[in-house]
Parts: structure tokens; sequence; C-alpha cells
């Protein structure tokens, strides 16, 4: 194989990245507090969006579930910072609904390193549960979809209906400090900023990791094809259920980094329309490319961010379209475009991306 | 190099398949030795695919046993242990990973150790470079290794899925209509490829080219509306009223009858 | 005794709304495997054509006439979905067949569209519709148990659509087309059979009995720009559950799910309902993953 060490082409990408990590990293010097705390939010949600591109883009699986996962994560935080914030005693919602005592699966959670294993394995725990039930008799394709997007609902349903356990639609809130230091100071927003940033490269080098290994190919392999996979001999259920906990674990990190930045958590932000929202990230970013989905994800929340505030409803309308325009004309996302225009650079023939790419959209 | 007389690598014992009330094979017996090359012939709708769909395990029979090696039962077995056991299978239609390059094809076919935490760990090793790349040149993809394979033709694609195949090393080779759109020279080269290959390993061949099959086999098994009609070498089988009978009418339309089976 | 009989009443209820609105999803999903996420805002159409029917009436019409507005409504509903489902076949659906995932995703931006188009037009609070009054009240069987008109009403429609749509797939021609393209398109063309236009009918079909479904629906209660996402998911897990293909296979599974929400709502609670009809959805396709009905197929994929 050829070990291209160092053409330029890696140089320049090199050069690219330390770029940006430089810019993330130095971001606090040139952003307000405000806009310093927005960006660690997107970089949060960019973390989901690589986990989302690891399923989708790589193995074929869309999952609109994904709410569901990043909200587990961020209760799975406010559940700590609440019971923090607490003090030992009941947390307000709880005697508001007239609970006595602290419920049992509560009680772990003043831990912070259990609440932080959980933030992750929870997630990754039930999507391999549901991964389990769901690839092992080949339910895929939209099946799977509109599973996941049941498991949305009825979560959602849960949680609300519940509120004596997880503060029903108000969620769980009214927590200002970890580990001593206010989460609204300066200082701690600015450490909280560089401890995403260092998440969000890890979670990169991870995802990078996995999809330049063979387990990688062989999730490209079974989103072009599932069952020639099992004729060659691999169990495609097994690296399913695998990509989808990884991808879910991601969330559920990314949901508790959320918390910490945001200071609340409740089922409107596991919903279905935040779930399908994460799914638009990686399709305008482009699926099937990491650094496409994370920075569809952090430009399309700016884009959000800055339109949303003064039109509200055009946003929604905006939103429409773009999923429409996505899909339609840019099976691929931007990185496509910019794929494709770098092709036609080289003076490559567009056909080697002939017949059977088998995104659903090229088909 | 045949192994005597020991038990046979396939045995199917009475297999039937039932597809709603279709029955697409009925009591089909059929027994493949080691290291031989065996060609299943039979006009359209006779059950022959659908044979090679029971002995890789993508349709379960609704009677039947078939038998691997002469002890293990693979009926019960999903597609992936079957392959893992060592049948391999090539469809009738090329079917290859088209967004991965060509030799990302051969690397996830190649003979491997097939679990999640081995993939994760798989690191290429110079031996493994070695083999994919005398693959390459054997299939004549060398040139184009690094494309994606959906961009190849479709005789590449027939010939990357034997590649595919052969690192996979299986026991047995299962082809449907391997010369299927290939050129006269290709179809020499196939030949002979299977004739190779049966030297080491064991080879089940449908085919609906008779001149290939004429050229090429040893021994025949023609089956008939999804049952055994007659098995024995070439010229038994061409002598073979019956055989005749179900040929002789159909034999205008062999050419129509190519492109299904 | 009379309380089971009050919620298996419910339960056909609620069945026989999802049913309605099901029955559109199945037949776009076998036809053209397209996934049809705006079918909710069709519903909504067809909620606010009654909606708008109503208000003519009680602008243009006497009042003596108030009562009829519900027998206009429904046709017109019909009529409204299906030009918006006829309209969104040929500018978006007909470029996404064979692509279901793609097709979840570009119609769910058009159903986010549709949405804040109401939102625009109607405002975003719910609107009342007044249910003619011939449909207040209702029948009292044994002794003291009260099945409303309004629910019997909207059994009695899903019956005769379903009857309508059993005549038309089963027995008219353009059916036999449909059925035909359905099992296999490249053939149904070769026979000449045009296929654009039998999903484009099919399709704005479908839509329209999303509409009668919308119109159903003002009888239970006020409507709002986001009606169609109560029941969007619901119905898609009928054509799960139900298989694709046949109308039986849907009409089990609405039933299916009607009942098992209903009952299990009324024994846990609302919340825990829903997570046990999920668990016993997934249990189900433990033993049959492709849905009750399956059609076999051949080839690999």
């Amino acid at each position: 194989m050829h070990k291209r060490l160092m053409s330029p082409q890696r140089l320049w990408l090199l050069a690219g990245y330390t770029a940006a990590a430089v810019a993330l990293f130095c971001a606090p010097l040139y952003l307000s507090d405000f806009r310093l705390n927005l960006l660690a939010k997107f970089l949060a949600f960019a973390i989901v969006a690589l986990g989302l591109d690891l399923i989708w883009g790589y193995t074929g699986i869309l999952s609109l579930g994904h709410g569901v996962f990043f909200g587990l994560g961020g209760y799975a935080m406010a559940m700590y910072l609440k019971l923090e914030a607490s003090g030992g005693r009941l947390p307000d919602f709880m005697d508001w609904s007239g609970l006595t005592a602290l419920p049992w699966f509560w009680k772990p959670f003043s831990s912070f390193g259990f609440a932080f294993a959980a933030g992750i394995l929870l997630p990754a725990l039930l999507a391999l549960v549901l991964g389990y039930f769901t690839f092992r008799n080949r339910i895929r394709g939209v099946y799977f979809t509109i599973l996941t997007q049941a498991l949305v609902i009825i979560t959602v349903t849960l949680f609300i209906g519940q509120q004596a356990y997880t503060g029903g639609t108000n969620g769980v809130t009214g927590y200002g400090k970890l580990f001593g230091q206010s989460l609204a100071s300066p200082e701690t927003k600015q450490t909280l900023y560089w401890v995403t940033v260092v998440a969000l490269i890890a979670a990169y080098v991870l995802c990078r990791f996995l999809v330049k290994s063979r387990f990688g190919k062989v999730l490209r392999a079974i989103r072009d094809g599932e069952n020639r996979v099992r004729f060659i001999g691999y169990n495609p259920a097994v690296y399913q259920m695998v990509a989808f906990s990884i991808s879910a674990g991601l969330a559920g990190l990314a949901g508790m980094l959320f918390v910490l930045h945001v200071g609340i958590i409740s089922p409107s932000m596991m919903g279905i329309v935040p779930s399908i929202e994460m799914v638009l990230w990686v399709a305008i970013g482009g699926r099937g490319t990491l650094v496409g989905a994370a920075l569809g994800a952090i430009l399309l929340n700016s884009a959000k961010s800055v339109f949303s505030e003064s039109y509200p409803d055009a946003w929604l309308f905006f939103m429409g379209a773009l999923f429409v325009i996505v899909v339609v004309f840019l099976p691929k996302g931007a990185a496509g475009l910019f794929g494709q225009f770098k092709w036609l650079r080289k003076g490559r023939t567009v056909h080697e991306d002939g017949d059977g790419v088998s995104y659903p959209a090229v088909r | 190099m045949k192994m005597g007389m020991e038990s046979a690598i396939l045995q199917c014992d009475e297999v039937t398949v039932d597809f709603d009330g279709f029955k697409a094979v009925q009591g089909m017996s059929f027994r493949l030795e080691r290291g031989e090359l065996r060609f299943l012939i039979g006009p359209n709708g006779a059950g022959k695919t659908t044979m090679l769909d029971v002995i890789c395990g993508k349709v379960k029979p609704t009677v039947g046993k078939v038998l691997f090696g002469g002890k293990i039962d693979i009926t019960r077995k999903k597609e992936h242990q079957i392959a893992e056991l060592g049948i391999g299978r090539k469809f009738q239609t090329p079917s290859i990973f088209p967004t991965l390059t060509v030799f990302e094809n051969l690397e996830i076919a190649m003979r491997q150790n097939r679990s999640v935490l081995a993939a994760l760990r798989a690191k290429l090793n110079a031996e493994e470079q070695e083999r994919i790349a005398a693959q390459l040149e054997m299939i004549g993809l060398q040139e184009k290794a690094y494309w994606r394979a959906g961009g190849l033709s479709h005789g590449e694609k027939q010939w990357l899925e034997i590649g595919m195949m052969l690192l996979q090393e299986p026991e047995i080779l299962l082809l449907d209509e391997p010369v299927a759109g290939m050129t006269d020279n290709e179809t020499e080269k196939t030949g002979e490829l299977l004739r190779t290959i049966s030297q080491t390993q064991s080879i089940v061949v449908v085919e609906h080219d008779m001149e290939f099959v004429r050229n090429f086999a040893s021994k025949v098994t023609v089956m008939h509306e999804g049952r055994l009609l007659k098995e024995g070498s070439m010229e038994d089988v061409q002598r073979d009223d019956r055989v005749a009978e179900v040929y002789l009418g159909k034999r205008r339309d062999a050419d129509a009858g190519r492109s299904t089976a | 005794m009379d309380v089971i009989v009050l919620q298996l009443f419910n339960g056909i209820s609620v069945s026989s709304i999802l049913l309605l609105i099901a029955l559109g999803l199945a037949i776009t999903f076998g036809l053209m495997k397209v996934i049809n996420m705006a079918h909710g805002e069709l519903i909504m159409i067809g909620a606010y054509s009654a909606y708008v029917v109503q208000n003519l009436f009680t602008s243009y019409m006497p009042s003596s006439m108030f009562n009829w507005y519900f027998v206009a409504a429904i046709p017109v509903s019909f009529i409204v979905a299906f030009l918006m489902g006829l309209l969104l076949e040929t500018t978006l659906i007909r470029f996404l067949y064979g692509r279901p995932l793609d097709s979840l995703l570009a119609t769910w931006g058009i159903g986010l569209m549709l949405q804040q188009l109401a939102r625009t037009i109607f405002g975003a609070p719910n609107v009342g519709v007044t249910s003619p009054s011939w449909l207040n009240g209702g029948v009292t069987i044994m002794g003291d148990v009260v099945l409303p008109y309004k629910r019997l009403f909207i059994i009695a429609l899903v019956c005769l659509c379903l009857f309508a749509m059993y005549v038309y797939i089963y027995r008219s021609h353009s059916g036999r087309r449909m059925r035909a393209v359905m099992q296999n398109r490249e053939m149904a063309a070769c026979l000449g059979i045009s296929t654009r236009r039998v999903d484009a009918v099919t399709f704005a079909i479908g839509s329209g009995i999303a509409g009668i479904a919308g119109c159903a629906l003002t009888l239970m209660g006020p409507i709002g720009p986001s009606i169609g996402t109560y029941y969007i998911v619901d119905a898609f897990m009928v054509v799960v559950l139900g298989g694709v293909g046949k109308l039986v296979g849907t009409v089990f599974g609405a039933f299916g799910i009607g009942m098992s929400n209903t009952l299990f709502e009324y024994w846990t609670t609302a919340s825990l309902g829903k997570v046990l009809v999920f668990l016993c959805i997934v249990a189900f396709l433990q033993w049959r993953p492709m849905g009750l009905i399956a059609m076999r197929s051949r080839s690999l994929d």
C-alpha cells in the first residue's frame, strides 16, 4: 500500500487541523463570554454529530433517537449537580411532587464519578439493547429509523409523566455549582470550554481511528451491502450494535457537557425535533466525513442562533427548506460539494462515484 | 489431490424448500467430494440457485439436512457462521462493496478473524499485503487497486468478486453463473482458474453456458423442477433421454434463459 | 364490566383513526418505498379545511344549514389534501423513489414548512371546530355505558373509507394497475402501465385519506398546526407492525396498536402504557421481523 508519509496534501491537511485546534483553544481570547458559551454548546453538539455520522454516514443506519441518548447523558450530569445543590436534602421538585425520600436510582448519582460514567454508559447500554433486539433480526432501514423515533416519543412521555422522579416538563434545573465553583463565573465557563474542546478532539480522534480501522471498512461494507457482508463471514449485527452503542455514548458525553454549559436539561431537548435536527447537522456538513459532520453542527447552530433571534418563525421555514435542498440536491452535504470540486480540479472523472454508491441518496 | 474415500465435504439429504406453497426444491440429495469441480445445470426454475442458497444459508430448507464435512448440519447455522466454516458464495449479479476501494474489498474479504475486536486491532501486515497484491495481479486489477469498486465495469466486478472469494479461502466455493457477461477469453481464463482451484478446494458451479460446461466439467448434476434428474459425466448426461427431453424443448430458448435462473 | 366495555370501545375508536392515517402511509411505502413524514401535515390540512368550511358556513349560509357543514367538509378535506398530495408528489416525492431514508428527511422538512405555513395563516393557538348538533350525545347501552355518536360516526366513516379502498385496490382497473406496480415495477412498466401516473394518483389518494382523517379529528377536540405529529409516529408503528403490501396487515397493525395503547394506558399510566406498547412491538418484531404480513423475495437485499 502507498505509504505517502508526508505528501504535500497530507501536510496541508495536518496544517489545517493544527490551525483549527489552535483557533479553538485560543477562542477565549477573542470571543465574549456570551459567544464563548454559545460556541462551547455548539462544540458539544459537534460531538453528537460525530457519533451520528459514525452510525449514519459510515454504517448507513439512520437514528432519529439520538436526542434520547443526548438527554440521558444530560440527565445523568444534571442529577449529580442537583444533588450537589440540594446539599443532602431532597431536590425541590421531588418535594413538590410529594416524595419523602430520595428514590434508589438517584442515590448513586451523588458521586461525580458514577454520574459521569453513567452519562456515557447508560445511553451506550440502551443503544446496545435496542440494537440487539433489532439488528439481530435484520430490522433495518426505515423500520429501524421509525423504531428509534418511537423510542424518542416514549422516553419523552415517560420523563414528562414521571414528574416526581424526573422533574417532568421543567426538567432538572436550579443548580449552579460544580466542585464548589460557580457554573456562571467566567473562569469556570472558560475551563468548561476547554474541557469541551478536549472532549471534541478526543471524540474526533476516536471516530477517526474507528473509521480508518478495518472495523470502519466493515462498517462501510455493511452500508453498501449488509447481506453480502454476511456471506463473507462477518456478523453485521454485532458491528452495527457496537457502532450504534459508541455513537450513543458520544451523544451522552455531549449531553453532559451541554448541561454544564446551559444549566438545564428537560424533555424538550430530547424530543423528536431536536433529534431530527441533529440529523440535519450531519446531512448539511456531509455524511461520511467526520470533519463535515462536526462543522455542520457548529455552522448550523451558529446560523440558528443568529437567524432565530431575529426571525424565529422564518427559521423553521428555513430549516424545513434546508432539509429538502440537502436531501434532494446535496446528498453528500457541504463536504460533498467541496469534494466534488476537488475531483474536478484533479481532472478525475466523476464516474468513480458511479452506479453503486449506496448512500440511498446516489443509488 | 483427492482425499480418497473419506466422508464427503458436503452432503445434502432430501432437501425441500417451500416458498409459501411453491416448492422450489423437492427432496434433492447431492454429494460433493473433496476437491471436486461439480457443475449444476438444468432449465430455468429447476431450483439450482435455490440449492446454492440452501447451502450458503440464505434460504432455510423446509425439510432435509445439509452436512458439512460429514458432521456439521449447517441448516441450523446463520449465514455468517456458514461462511466462517468455509463455504464461499459468488452471486449471479456481482455483489461487491461499491464505495470501498478494490483493495479494501479484498482486504475485508481476506481470511481472518472476523470479530469486532479483531477488526479494531487489525493492521495490514506485509504478508497480507503480498497476498492482496498477488490476488490483484491475478484478477488483473492492480492498476485500479485504489478505485472505488462501484466504478469498475461489469466484468471487472465479476473478477473482483472472484478475487474476494479466493482470498476468503473457503473449502467449498459456490458460483452462480460465473462466466455470464464475460468475453470468450475471460471465460476460458475462468475455466482454467476453476480447474486450478479444484486441486485444493471443492467447487459447485451453476451454469447455463453449455459450451463452458462441456469444456470444463468432469461431473454434472442435472436438476429439473426442483428434483435431481441425472448425475454423471458430461457424456452420460448428454446421452440421457430424459435430459434430452427436458433440454430439447428448451434448447431453442436457452439463450433467452441465460439472463434469469 | 361497564368500564371494560367502554375501554374496548375507546380502543376501537382510537384504532380506527390510526387505521385511517396509516392506510395512506402503508400504500405509499409499499408502492414507492417512500416514507412520507409530511403525512401528519396532510392530516392537519384536512383538519383546517374542515375548519374553513365551518367558517364559510357560519358566514355565508343560513344558520339552519350549519349542521350540514360537516357533510360538506369531508369531501372538501379529501379534495384539498388530495391536491396537496398531488402537488407534493410531482414536485418532490418522485425524485425520492426507492430512497426511504432520504424521503423521510425531505418530507419531514416539508412537514415543518407546512406547519409554519399553518401557523402563519391560522395562528399558533389551537382552534375549535363546533361539531354538528346531530353528533352530540350518544347511545346508552347496558344501562349506563354511553357510546358517543361522534366516535360511532368516526368508526363508521373509517369502515366506509376502508371499504372504498378495498374496492379500489382489489376490484377496480386502476387498483389492479397499482397492485401490479407494487409487485413488479419494471414488469408493469413493460406492460404499458404508466407507473408515473399510478404513483402520483396513489400518493394523492393516500394524502386524501389523511385529509379525511384530519376532518374526523376535528370532532375529537381543538386542532392546531402540529396536530399531525401526535399521530404520525403511532401511524408509522402501525406500518412497521402490520407489514407492507396488504391491506389486512395495516388493519391488524392499527388494531394491535390502538387497542394495546388504550388498554395499557388504562391499566397503568399514560406514560408507562406507551413504554409497554413499545416493548410489545419490539417483542413482536422478534417473532416477525418483517411485520405481520410480509412479501418474500429472492433478491439479495
